[in-house]
């Protein structure tokens, strides 16, 4: 009796066994570099996946464009004005009103700091490298080739301008 | 307790081989903000982006205690021009 029990236990105890192992090993393969994205809930993640590809471009940022609160934040925004970001294109969001997505947007692109920039639901960097992309022509060029600005016919400008 | 210059060159130079690193405090004094400079051959053929990265990685510990941190990474060749175009 009990062992025909155990028998007909069998096929769904081993099924389970099979499902638990595949979904332990579908976390551990993830790649090292998005390893704290543990810490976030799936909810959190998908929230924020959405919130990155809400928008060509999106800016998480301390404050609002009107009214930015740290001086890195007021200077991503700068640089998107100076480089005409269409108003429709652009989405920001302010952390400072919502400490999961503080927290959370940290873990997800694995970066410390805001400012955060994408660009097509890309990570492009921080303050320090927007504005380095901005003075290098690096940026208006990613933005061109995105198609988040419009080319301006000859006048591709040389990255190294002296 | 807060970071100072010192420990921050030497979690520096701990891991990464720099003909040139300036650190300066930006906080005035609270230890708390950070600007460095680095100047590195293993910068060689990495992006930007994954320099920050590499970077943000080695100083996990002290930047998780600041409250701004602004890096600058450059090879010897860049930072020559680097120097000569603000000259």
């Amino acid at each position: 009796m009990c062992h025909r029990l155990g028998l007909l236990l069998l096929p769904t105890t081993m099924l389970r066994t099979a499902l638990r192992s595949s979904l332990i090993r579908s976390s551990v393969l993830r790649p090292n570099h998005i390893l704290p994205a543990r810490f976030l809930s799936q909810e959190a993640r998908e929230q924020i996946q959405n919130a990155v590809s809400s928008s060509p471009v999106v800016l998480f940022m301390k404050g609002t464009p009107a009214n930015p609160e740290c001086g890195f934040s007021r200077a991503a925004i700068q640089v998107l004005g100076l480089q005409s970001v269409p108003e429709e294109k652009l989405k920001t969001y302010n952390v400072l009103v919502d400490p999961e997505l503080r927290s959370g947007i940290k873990e997800f692109s694995d970066w410390p700091t805001i400012p955060q920039l994408y660009v097509n639901g890309e990570f492009v960097g921080g303050c320090d490298i927007l504005l380095s992309m901005h003075q290098s022509g690096e940026l208006e060029k990613l933005l061109e080739e995105k198609n988040v600005i419009p080319t301006i016919e000859g006048e591709a400008v040389p990255v190294h301008a002296a | 307790m807060p970071i100072d210059t010192a420990n921050l060159e030497a979690a520096i130079r701990k891991s990464l081989n720099c003909v040139h690193i300036e650190i300066e405090d930006t906080s005035n004094g609270c230890g708390e903000n950070y600007a460095i400079l680095l100047v590195s051959d293993e910068f060689e053929g990495k992006s930007t982006l994954a320099r920050h990265r590499w970077i943000n990685q080695l100083l996990k510990d002290e930047i998780s205690q600041m409250h701004a941190f602004s890096q600058k990474t450059f090879t010897p060749k860049q930072y020559e021009m680097h120097l000569a175009k603000d000259s």
